[in-house]
């Protein structure tokens, strides 16, 4: 018998209305990620990648359509709820890296752990540790807008997993990175997946996607199972 | 939430634009020193007239011409001269029972002239019962006595001050001084008794008053009266004697028609301390109108910073941030703004209002320097107020941002 999902969608849909214009963003999404998994989600900009990886990290949420995560149905999270699974249960990763400005590595590393109300001694403590197994140990000091790209990025990292969170989205981690950058971030990933994290990766490119387990491709707000 | 962080980030980010933060917080730092250095100058204005009052002495009772109001001033103090208070009004006071004594004053800026001196001075016409009303004395010579004062006797007594401009270390009894070129003979030397309040004594001449209305000023009413009491505890009878007497003669049957006012110093303090309160509590509403205008340049700056500051919201609720969290962190960068500005505007509001107080010091009036901790306490609390209710629309409108939508913000 397998073990139950981590994530299930079921006929997930998404519609945006601009003005008069309604955009199917995701038309019926029927989609499993189990613990442990490496996923990486394909497809051309516009193809509701994105929106679904938004979807699954409780960024925002479907028009229709049945998402469990954890064994919960999502539906009926508030407000509150859905801040506080962003903060305990998932880690994001972007492609901007969106760290606070002016503000130091080790900061930017705390701010989840402020929300989650953990103290200061700890949060500091914690923060410092995470900065260091992301080879950032010389640089907690250091302003965000004094670390080149992929610095930030890993500054970014240690932050998606300072609360231990269930699952890591990471929205085109190294769009905005040079390809040495890109091979260092790329292998953290591996590391965590190997640390037995669960990860769903979203990018077009196919060297990036193949550090993944599994590839789900989409087109036209469908997804389409690939292989790895 | 750790607050302290809030606080840090908020120092932060103002100090990134800092020409945006001195113009923001500038409304708040001239709001708080106004209401500061307002309140101080009004609380300095009042000892100074409380102080001239009280000098006059408890156990004095004044008679103004012209009736007034409960709690609003005789029209004497308002420059209306009023003609109805005599001579003759005033002596017939002396016999109502614990009256010491009472005199009649006209007063007159004027230039008074010995040989090639001359100094200003304020002309007294008055009773030669002066320096027993007033609890004076002269130290050479003598004041001028009765017959003098009902003769119209040329005869002058002179304020320290005067004497010494005029005369320097000589005596000057028995020369002869001009006022509107009227000869007088100086009779006496008053002793030095400093100033009260805005007018100093020294500076005073003093001449019998029939002689101030038949030879300088050409009239034949008071313009004050004084009355002694021997005690402060039969004040109130004396007074009522007096209204009653000044009713007779004057034919006056209801006390409404009253063309005199009789007031004790009690009254006249109070009558004082309305009129700077008033326009204490106006001068303060003007500085609150600034505080206003101050707060909506806050609330204006902080819907700039969350619009510029859409994606930091976003990325905070990605991270976890709840609704409250993003709401109480706009609330304390206003409140900090607003706190900076209000601090600042504390310091400059003191240091202004020393410096009032020195300068005024320095003029030689006598002039505290009175910074109440009620009047900071209330800047304070008025700035924390500012900060929240001008912070609280900006604060919402960042707070009820969805997260993907603030994220995606260019």
């Amino acid at each position: 018998m397998k073990k139950e999902a981590l994530i299930s969608t079921k006929n997930l849909t998404k519609d945006y209305i601009t003005g008069t214009v309604v955009t199917h963003a995701l038309k019926g999404v029927d989609f499993e990620v189990h613990e442990g998994e490496f996923i990486a989600i394909m497809g051309h900009s516009g193809s509701g990648k994105s929106t679904l990886m938004h979807i699954l990290g409780f960024l925002d949420v479907p028009t229709s359509g049945e998402y469990m995560f954890d064994g919960e149905n999502t539906r009926k999270f508030d407000d509150d709820k859905l801040a506080e699974i962003r903060n305990k249960k998932v880690g994001f990763v972007f492609q901007a890296f969106n760290l606070l400005p002016r503000t130091t590595a080790v900061d930017n590393v705390r701010l989840p752990m402020i929300y989650a109300g953990i103290k200061e001694e700890e949060q500091i403590k914690r923060a410092e540790k995470a900065l260091l197994d992301v080879g950032l140990g010389n640089r907690m000091k250091n302003k965000s807008n004094e670390l080149s790209g992929g610095q930030q990025q890993r500054v970014a990292i240690a932050r998606a997993l300072i609360n231990k969170p269930r699952i890591i989205f990471a929205d085109e981690p190294t769009g905005n990175l040079d390809s040495a950058s890109s091979r260092e971030i790329m292998e953290i990933f591996d590391n965590l997946h190997k640390e037995g994290h669960t990860i769903i990766i979203v990018t077009h490119e196919d060297n990036i996607a193949a550090h993944a387990q599994r590839i789900v491709k989409m087109k036209d707000g469908l997804t389409f199972n690939g292989h790895s | 939430m750790n607050h302290w962080l809030t606080i840090k980030l908020a120092i932060t980010g103002l100090l990134a634009n800092k020409m945006r933060a001195f113009l923001t917080i500038l409304g708040t730092i001239i709001g708080v020193s106004a209401i500061i250095v307002i309140v101080s100058v009004g609380n300095g204005a009042e000892s100074l007239i409380v102080s001239q009052v009280e000098s006059i002495g408890s156990n004095l009772v004044g008679v103004l011409p012209g009736g007034s109001d409960e709690d609003e001033p005789p029209a004497a103090l308002m420059g209306i001269v009023i003609t109805t208070l005599k001579y003759e009004d005033i002596t017939a006071l002396r016999d109502i029972p614990n009256v010491v004594e009472v005199a009649g004053y006209n007063r007159e800026v004027g230039e008074v002239i010995y040989k090639n001196n001359k100094t200003e001075t304020t002309l007294t016409g008055t009773f030669a019962t002066y320096p027993v009303v007033e609890d004076t004395a002269v130290a050479e010579g003598r004041f001028f006595n009765d017959t003098e004062e009902r003769g119209i006797a040329k005869v002058i007594v002179l304020g320290s001050k005067i004497k010494e401009d005029l005369f320097g270390s000589r005596s000057p009894i028995g020369e002869s001084v001009k006022i509107q070129n009227v000869s007088f003979k100086v009779i006496g030397v008053m002793e030095e008794r400093g100033s009260s309040g805005f007018s100093n004594n020294d500076t005073l001449v003093f001449i019998p008053v029939r002689t101030m209305h038949k030879l300088i000023l050409g009239v034949n009413h008071l313009a004050l009266a004084r009355i002694k009491v021997n005690d402060d505890q039969n004040v109130d009878e004396v007074m009522a004697s007096v209204e009653n007497i000044l009713r007779g003669r004057h034919g006056i049957d209801d006390p409404k028609d009253d063309d005199f006012t009789v007031v004790s110093q009690a009254q006249g303090l109070k009558t004082i301390q309305n009129i700077t309160g008033s326009i204490k509590i106006m001068l303060t509403a003007i500085a609150f109108i600034a505080l206003i205008v101050g707060g909506i340049g806050i609330m204006n700056v902080m819907y700039i910073a969350v619009t510029e500051r859409t994606r930091e919201i976003g990325l905070r609720k990605a991270l976890g941030a709840r609704r409250n969290d993003i709401l109480s962190q706009f609330l304390i960068e206003a409140v900090s703004i607003t706190g900076i500005g209000g601090a600042i505007g504390i310091i400059i509001g003191v240091l202004f209002s020393a410096l009032v107080a020195t300068t005024i010091q320095y003029l030689g009036y006598d002039w505290a320097f009175i910074v109440t901790e009620d009047s900071i306490i209330i800047a304070s609390i008025v700035i924390a107020g500012v900060g929240i209710v001008f912070g609280y629309g900006p604060a919402k409108k960042a707070a009820g941002l969805p997260a993907i939508e603030a994220l995606r913000y260019e």
